[in-house]
């Protein structure tokens, strides 16, 4: 396994709010990706947009103006 | 084959819908089921479909577009999903067996059910509408077109009166999604309800329903979801809590091809090339000695169908007739819609529908005026 790094993790009520995310982020040019969440952060399956925690406030303030709705805004190593 | 029976189904789709559901075919996994690219690319195409018919129908976010398998899935959510015993529900004789039997079935629950007549063209009066509303009503639920007569109701009107008297606005687009306008945030609409498979022109199986934000409905399914699965309940958040288990994500990729189309053809264009080949059917038929057209043809906004009789012919008859000599594919019989043949007083004959797609021709149309002709001086 890949050695881990701290990242802002980014989930979501559902697989619509994850998938306007990296839309979202795909027209703004913010760097990320879409993972399987970890299990750090919940046991429940589901998709979360993992990113560099630097980008926490342009993430935070492009995802207000977009009108997505996260379920939380988190860092762990991951 | 001539095939004229698209309030049915349109059987001439796009190229490029087939086209997308063979890749979809070989390319995508399940959606909101992980984050590999197969199940990404599916995620993305429903997400994708999502935000075409949101701005289709002028929703005002993707979040509140659900898929379903067609219209009769999304009517049976929405009615058993809003409606409790004690309340009221007004509906009208020009719905289709997808809203009546939901809502028979409600009666027998304990909700009160208003079915509100027609005139002699077959049309609702949306006064009487506003007079049926009572106390208790929760509901009104109507078509926007009639799949037998091509006739509507003014949405736009009905809405401004459910508005009005606060109560839930339900509409089936089965007939008009695709080529009519439809923009529930100004027509007052809180529920609309559409399949894939007519004038959108997607495949069979894909369907859905927009819920207005801070309607609540209760699903009539709960299962797999792909998140929160330690929660025993099914996630309440839209649209995941109308979208149990795994969507149709071949099908939607077609739907998403053929709301491409729509985009680029224009709706407009569509909607002028349907009803100049109604008009021309309906103008080259009801002067036939023996030919009665039903339905109100002084409106200019109607469905591209033509329903009629000949004599006292069965209308079974004369739809194998046409299919067997001509090649004309109709709908002969009581279309899903008891209520109407019994308002038009063909609940025995039946009648012979036509309805009519852009990828119809002139000179198909000319050959069914003629067909029916010969027909009816037999």
């Amino acid at each position: 396994m890949r050695k881990k790094e701290l990242k802002l993790i980014v989930t979501f009520h559902t697989t619509t709010d994850a998938m306007a995310m990296e839309k979202m982020c795909k027209e703004q040019n913010i760097s990320g990706r879409l993972i399987p969440v970890p299990r750090a952060i919940s046991a429940g399956c589901g998709l979360s947009w993992c990113a560099d925690p630097k980008q926490s406030e342009i993430i935070s303030t492009e995802m207000k103006r977009a009108g997505i709705k996260a379920q939380a805004l988190q860092e762990c190593m991951v | 084959m001539i095939y004229m029976d698209n309030a049915a189904t349109t059987l001439h789709k796009p190229p490029q819908v087939a086209k997308a559901i063979v890749q979809a075919l070989n390319s995508i996994g399940n959606a909101g089921r992980g984050a590999t690219e197969a199940s990404l690319g599916a995620s993305r195409v429903i997400y994708d479909t999502r935000e075409k018919l949101c701005r289709l129908f002028g929703g005002e976010s993707p979040n509140r577009i659900v898929f379903t398998a067609n219209s009769t899935e999304s009517l049976n959510i929405a009615i058993k999903g809003i409606l409790n015993p004690g309340d009221h529900v007004i509906t009208t004789v020009l719905e289709h067996n997808s809203v009546l039997r939901p809502l028979y079935e409600c009666r027998e629950r304990g909700i009160e059910l208003t079915i509100l007549g027609c005139d002699g063209k077959g049309n609702i009066s949306c006064e009487n509408i506003e007079s049926a509303v009572k106390e208790n009503t929760r509901a009104i639920v109507c078509t926007h077109g009639s799949n037998l007569t091509g006739n509507m109701i003014d949405i736009s009107a009905v809405g401004a009166i459910a508005e009005k008297h606060h109560v839930l606005f339900v509409v089936d687009a089965s007939q008009t999604a695709g080529v009519f306008p439809v923009d529930v945030q100004k027509m007052k609409i809180d529920i609309l309800c559409f399949t894939g498979h007519k004038s959108l022109r997607g495949p069979q199986g894909t369907g859905g329903m927009y819920v207005r934000t801070g309607v609540e409905v209760r699903p009539l399914l709960s299962g797999g979801s792909g998140v929160d699965t330690y929660n025993i309940h099914h996630p309440k958040e839209m649209p995941t809590a109308l979208e149990a288990g795994t969507l149709n994500g071949h099908g939607i990729a077609g739907l998403n091809a053929a709301l491409s189309y729509l985009e680029e053809i224009g709706m407009d264009s569509v909607r002028a090339q349907e009803l100049s080949l109604m008009r021309m059917f309906y103008e080259g038929i009801c002067g036939i000695p023996g030919v009665k057209v039903y339905g109100d043809f002084e409106t200019r906004q109607r469905c591209p169908i033509v329903s009629f009789n000949i004599g006292d012919y069965d209308s079974s008859e004369v739809s194998d007739e046409l299919f067997s000599v001509y090649g004309i594919a109709t709908r002969p019989g009581a279309h899903c819609a008891p209520l109407m043949h019994k308002a038009l007083g063909t609940k025995d004959q039946g009648a012979v529908r036509f309805s009519f797609s852009h990828y119809n021709t002139e000179e198909e149309v000319q050959t069914a005026i003629e067909a029916v002709r010969k027909l009816a001086e037999d």
